[in-house]
C-alpha cells in the first residue's frame, strides 16, 4: 500500500532509530567482546595485553561463578513459581464479581511500580531486620526467636522481595488474558456438565496458556538482571550466598575493577539471555502475523 | 478539466501481476464505472490513477501531462473512500476545509467553500460535530464535501455505498448522480454492483481478473455484451446461458439469454419444464424452471403470473434477443 | 457478561479478595503510616498501627538534611527527558513500520525487540568507560541518553501497535487532500494517536523513573535520580524508619498515581502487544 516515494519516506524516518540501537548494541558489546580478551584492570592502566580465551577460564572455572550461576537459576526459577501460582490464583480470584473489584486491583497492582531500591530497602529494614522489624516483633508476640532473614536464608529474602514486585504483574497479564476468555464458551462447557476444576483445567488454563508463556519469558529476561534489590540488601553476601551472575559481574569489574574478567562474564551473561530470547521471539513473532 | 488516460498501464504486487497490461480513456465530465467481481483489481486500478500506488510500468496521463511520477496530493484528484476516511479528531468543518488548509488557501475563502458544499449536502447543522456523532449517510456526505470543496479535476470513489443499507444506498446514489450533473466533473467510480453501474454511469468498464472485458454505455453493455463474461455479469437476474445440442442448432458453442427474453405459456412453446421455485414480487414473477437436458432455466414475467411450484410450463426464447458465444466465450 | 451470583457468594469473594489485596499493599501501607511517626514510634514494640501522633517533620527533614528536591528534579528530568526523546525518535521510526510496511518491517521489529534482552552488564564496562572519559559520568544528560536507548524498543513497539490499529485510508485520504509528509503526521496521525501516545509516554516515564541499574551505576551525587539516592539510605540512615519512610513515600507516591492510571496500557507495553 504504497509509493516509491513514501517508500523513501519511511526509510528515512526509520534510520535514526535504527541507527541508534545499532550503535547502542553494536559499539559497546564489541568493546566488551575486545576487553573480554584483555587482562586489563583499571588500577594498572597502560599495561593492557592480549591472553586469549584466559579470562573465561577464569571466570568460568571460579566457584564464585557455580554459585553465581545457581542463584541466578534459584531466583529466576523461585520468582516464576511464585509468581505465576500466585498471579494465577489472584487472576481467579479477581476475575470474579465483588464489592470493591476496582479498588482491590489498584491494591494488587500496586508493588509493580514501587521502584527496587525502595522496596528492597523497606523490606530489608522495617520488616525483616532481626531487632525492628515487622517480622521480628511478631514472632517476639507469638514467643518465637526472631530469625535474621537477610544473613541466614539471603537468597529466599530476596526471592520474596523480588516475586512481590513482580506478582502483580504476572496478576495483571493474567487478569487481562482471563478477561477475554469467551463467556458463551465457559457456559457451554458448563450446560456439558463440566465442573469448576473441569471447567479450570480444559478451559481456561489452556486459554491462558499464552499469557502464562509471555509472563515467563518477559519475567525471565527481567529477572536475570536482578540488581539493584541485592546491591541494597546483602551486597551478594555472605559470602556469595546471594550474589547472581549480574552482580557478580559488577562486583568484579566495579569494585575489583577487573575490566577483563568482567567482561568476560558480561557476555557470558548475554549468551545466558539470549537462550531466553531466542524462545521469547518466537512467541512474540508469531503474535505478529496474527 | 479532467480527462484522463491510462498506456499500456501495469501493476504487480510483488509476483502477483494484478493488472497486465490495460489502456482506457476517460473524457473530461464523464461518469465512468468500473465494475467487477471482487477483487478484480478496481480498488488498485483507481489508487493507481490517485496516485497511491506507482504503477509497475506504463503511463497515466491527466489533462495531456504526463502525471505517472506526479504525487497523488499534485495530481488534482480528490477521492472518497470505501470507509469514508474522515478525521476522528476534527470536525465536520474541520474536516471538509482540510485539503483547502493544506493548500494554504485563506481562512475566508475556506469558510465560503465549506459553507457552500454544506449548503448542497445538506451538512449545515453538523458542522461542529465530530464525525463520530454522525450517521452512516451524513459520514458520506462530509467525504463527497471533503473533496467537492477542492474542485478537484476528477472524483475518485472506492464502493462508496457498500457500508450504508439499502435504502440509504439508493438515496445516494441519486445524491452522486445529481451532483454529477450539476459539477459536470469527470467521476470515476468503482463498485462490484452492476446495478449502481447500471443507473449511474455514462461509461461502464467491466474488469475481469485485471483485464477490461467491455467498455460501453449502459445499455451498450446490456444489449451487446462483448463476451459471456459481461453477459452474465451485466443484468439482473443473470442471463440463462445453454450449451449443447440447443445451442448447435443456432451455430454457436454457447447461447444466452435474459429471464425477460423468455415467453411464457401454460399451454405450448419451445420448451417444456416444471417450475422448483417461483418467486412473487407484485411487480414481476420470477420462476427457477427445471428443463430436461439443461441447467435451471430463471424467467421472469410482468405482473403476479399464476403459477407456483410443480406446475408445468412452457418457454420460448425471443430469437431477437438471443445472444451467441464460441467455445471461448466470446460473442459471435 | 456479568454471570448471575448469589449474594453469600459475593460476600464471600469480597472478604478474601479484600484480605489479599491489603496483605499485598501492606508494604506500602505501612511505609507510608511510618513516614509520619516519630523515629521512637516508628521502632516501637508493640508496633503501632494508627494510633500515633501524626507528623510531619520526617518530611521536612528528609528534604533539608539530604537536599531531597534535587534529587527529586533529577528524577524528573531524567525520565521525563528519556521519554521525550524517545517519543520523538520511535514516533516517526513506527510510522514507517506500521504504514509502510516492508519484507523486512518484522526482522527490524523483532531486532529492535533483541536489543532490549541484552543484559545490562554485557555493556556496563564500556558505557562505563565511555562515559567517564567522555565526562558524562554523573551527568543527567547521560542518564537521558542510556535510558532513552534502552526504553525505545519499548516505545517503538507500543507506538507500532497503536499506530496498526490507525486505518491506513485516513492517511491516504491526507495524501490525497494535499497533506506533505510532515503535515500527514502532524495534522492527521499524531493527534489520532494522541491516547496510544499518551500512554506510552506514562509507561516510559514509569519504567525511566524505576530504572535501578544504570541509574546506580552510572551516577554519584549530583546527577542521583532518587533510586540512587534511596540507595544510599542502605545503611545506616535505613535505620531511621521514620525518615526512609518519608523519602521512600514522596520517591514512590508519582508513579503510583501515574501507575494507576495507565494500568490498561501497562500488559500491553509490557507484552510488546503479546497480550492485549
Ligand atoms: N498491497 C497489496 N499487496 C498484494 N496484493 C494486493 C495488494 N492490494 C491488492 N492486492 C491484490 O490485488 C488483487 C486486486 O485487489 P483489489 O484491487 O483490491 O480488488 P477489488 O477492489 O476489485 O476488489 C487482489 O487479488 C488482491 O489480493
Ligand atoms: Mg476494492
Amino acid at each position: 500500500m504504497a509509493t516509491a516515494h513514501s517508500r523513501v519516506a519511511a526509510r528515512f524516518m526509520i534510520s535514526p532509530a535504527v541507527l541508534l540501537l545499532l550503535g547502542w548494541m553494536i559499539v559497546p558489546l564489541s568493546m566488551t567482546i575486545y576487553f573480554s580478551f584483555l587482562s586489563y584492570n583499571l588500577l594498572m592502566p597502560g599495561m593492557e595485553e592480549f591472553i586469549g580465551f584466559t579470562n573465561y577460564r577464569f571466570f568460568l572455572t571460579d566457584p564464585a561463578f557455580f554459585a553465581a550461576l545457581a542463584n541466578t537459576l534459584l531466583l529466576v526459577g523461585g520468582v516464576l513459581v511464585i509468581t505465576i501460582v500466585g498471579g494465577t490464583a489472584l487472576a481467579l480470584l479477581l476475575d470474579q464479581p465483588f464489592w470493591g473489584q476496582g479498588i482491590v486491583r489498584i491494591l494488587v497492582i500496586a508493588p509493580f511500580f514501587v521502584m527496587p531500591t525502595v522496596s528492597a530497602l523497606v523490606w530489608k529494614n522495617m520488616f525483616m531486620n532481626p531487632v525492628n522489624g515487622l517480622f521480628a516483633h511478631l514472632a517476639k508476640a507469638i514467643g518465637l526467636e526472631p530469625f535474621d532473614f537477610l544473613a541466614h536464608a539471603p537468597l529466599a529474602s530476596i526471592i520474596l522481595i523480588v516475586a512481590w514486585q513482580w506478582l502483580p504483574f504476572a496478576t495483571l497479564i493474567l487478569l487481562t488474558a482471563l478477561q477475554s476468555l469467551d463467556q458463551e464458551q465457559l457456559e457451554a462447557s458448563e450446560m456439558d456438565g463440566a465442573n469448576f476444576g473441569n471447567r479450570f483445567i480444559y478451559i481456561v488454563l489452556p486459554h491462558m496458556a499464552r499469557a502464562i508463556t509471555v509472563v515467563v519469558l518477559i519475567q525471565t529476561i527481567f529477572l536475570l538482571s536482578v540488581f539493584a534489590e541485592i546491591l541494597v540488601t546483602t551486597n551478594g553476601g555472605p559470602g556469595y550466598a546471594s550474589t547472581n551472575i549480574t552482580y557478580l559481574v559488577y562486583a568484579q569489574s566495579l569494585l575489583q575493577f577487573d575490566v577483563g574478567g568482567g567482561s568476560a562474564g558480561g557476555i557470558v551473561a548475554v549468551i545466558l539471555a539470549n537462550i531466553v530470547a531466542v524462545f521469547l521471539m518466537r512467541m512474540i513473532g508469531k503474535n505478529l502475523e496474527a | 478539466m479532467g480527462k484522463i488516460s491510462l498506456k499500456n498501464v501495469t501493476k504487480a504486487f510483488g509476483e502477483a501481476m494484478v493488472i497486465p497490461s490495460l489502456d482506457l480513456e476517460i473524457e473530461d465530465g464523464e461518469f465512468v464505472v468500473f465494475v467487477g467481481p471482487s477483487g478484480c483489481g478496481k480498488s488498485t486500478l483507481l489508487r493507481l490513477i490517485a496516485g497511491l500506488e506507482d504503477v509497475t510500468s506504463g503511463v497515466i496521463e491527466i489533462d495531456g501531462r504526463d502525471a505517472t511520477e506526479v504525487p497523488p496530493a499534485r495530481r488534482g484528484l480528490a477521492m472518497v473512500f470505501q470507509s469514508y476516511a474522515l478525521y476522528p479528531h476534527m470536525s465536520v468543518r474541520k474536516n471538509i476545509a482540510f485539503p483547502l488548509k493544506m493548500a494554504k488557501m485563506d481562512a475566508a475563502e475556506q469558510e465560503r467553500r465549506v459553507t457552500s458544499a454544506a449548503k448542497i449536502l445538506n451538512l449545515t447543522d453538523y458542522l461542529d460535530r465530530r464525525p463520530g456523532q454522525l450517521s452512516g449517510g451524513q459520514r458520506q456526505r462530509v467525504a463527497i464535501g471533503r473533496a467537492i470543496v477542492r474542485e478537484p479535476a476528477a472524483f475518485l470513489f472506492d464502493e462508496p455505498l457498500s457500508n450504508l443499507d439499502a435504502a440509504l444506498r439508493v438515496n445516494m446514489r441519486l445524491e452522486i448522480s445529481e451532483l454529477h450533473q450539476s459539477l459536470a466533473t469527470t467521476m470515476i467510480y468503482v463498485t462490484h454492483d452492476q446495478v449502481e453501474a447500471m443507473t449511474m454511469a455514462d461509461k461502464i468498464v467491466v474488469l475481469h481478473a485485471g483485464r477490461i472485458e467491455q467498455v460501453g454505455s449502459p445499455l451498450d453493455l446490456y444489449r451487446s455484451p462483448a463476451n459471456r463474461f459481461v453477459a452474465g455479469f451485466i443484468g439482473s437476474p443473470k442471463m440463462n446461458f445453454i450449451s449443447g445440442a440447443e445451442a448447435g442448432k443456432h451455430g454457436a458453442h454457447t447461447i444466452g439469454i435474459r429471464p425477460e427474453h423468455l415467453a411464457l405459456s401454460t399451454t405450448e412453446g419451445a420448451w417444456q419444464g416444471k417450475v422448483a421455485v417461483a418467486e412473487h414480487l407484485g411487480s414481476d414473477t420470477f420462476l427457477y424452471v427445471n428443463v430436461n437436458g439443461m441447467d435451471p432455466l430463471t424467467v421472469r414475467t410482468q405482473g403476479e403470473a399464476g403459477i407456483h411450484h410443480g406446475d408445468t410450463v412452457y418457454i420460448s426464447p425471443d430469437a431477437e434477443h438471443l445472444h451467441r458465444f464460441d467455445a471461448s466465450g466470446k460473442t459471435i | 457478561m456479568a454471570r448471575r451470583v448469589s449474594n453469600r457468594r459475593k460476600t464471600l469473594v469480597t472478604i478474601v479478595a479484600w484480605a489479599v489485596g491489603i496483605a499485598i499493599f501492606f508494604p506500602i501501607l505501612w511505609t507510608i503510616l511510618t513516614s509520619f511517626k516519630t523515629e521512637a514510634e516508628a521502632i516501637a514494640s508493640p508496633p503501632k498501627f494508627l494510633f500515633f501522633d501524626w507528623t510531619l517533620e520526617n518530611y521536612a527533614e528528609v528534604n533539608s538534611r539530604s537536599n531531597y528536591f534535587l534529587h527529586f528534579m533529577n528524577s524528573v528530568i531524567i525520565s521525563v527527558g528519556s521519554t521525550l526523546l524517545g517519543l520523538a525518535i520511535a514516533i516517526p521510526a513506527a510510522w514507517s513500520m506500521a504504514f509502510v510496511p516492508g519484507k523486512r518491517t518484522k526482522d527490524v521489529l523483532m531486532w529492535m525487540l533483541s536489543t532490549k534482552m541484552l543484559p545490562p552488564v554485557g555493556v556496563l564496562i564500556p558505557i562505563y568507560l565511555l562515559f567517564r572519559d567522555s565526562g558524562l559520568l554523573d551527568t543527567r544528560l547521560g542518564l537521558v541518553i542510556v535510558l532513552t536507548l534502552i526504553n525505545l524498543p519499548i516505545i517503538v513497539w507500543m507506538l507500532f501497535t497503536y499506530f496498526k490499529e490507525i486505518p491506513g485510508e485516513i492517511l491516504e485520504a491526507a495524501r490525497m487532500d494535499g497533506a506533505g509528509l510532515w503535515e500527514e503526521v502532524v495534522h492527521v496521525l499524531t493527534p489520532m494517536a494522541v491516547p496510544g501516545i499518551a500512554s506510552t509516554l506514562l509507561l516510559n516515564i514509569i519504567l525511566a523513573w524505576n530504572e535501578a541499574f544504570w541509574t546506580l551505576n552510572l551516577t554519584a551525587a549530583k546527577a542521583a535520580p532518587l533510586t540512587a539516592f534511596i540507595a544510599s539510605y542502605s545503611s545506616p540512615e535505613g535505620l531511621f524508619y521514620a525518615k526512609l519512610s518519608a523519602a521512600s513515600t514522596l520517591a514512590i507516591a508519582p508513579i503510583l498515581v501515574l501507575g494507576w492510571f495507565s494500568q490498561k496500557q501497562l500488559v500491553r507495553g509490557l507484552t510488546f502487544g503479546a497480550v492485549k
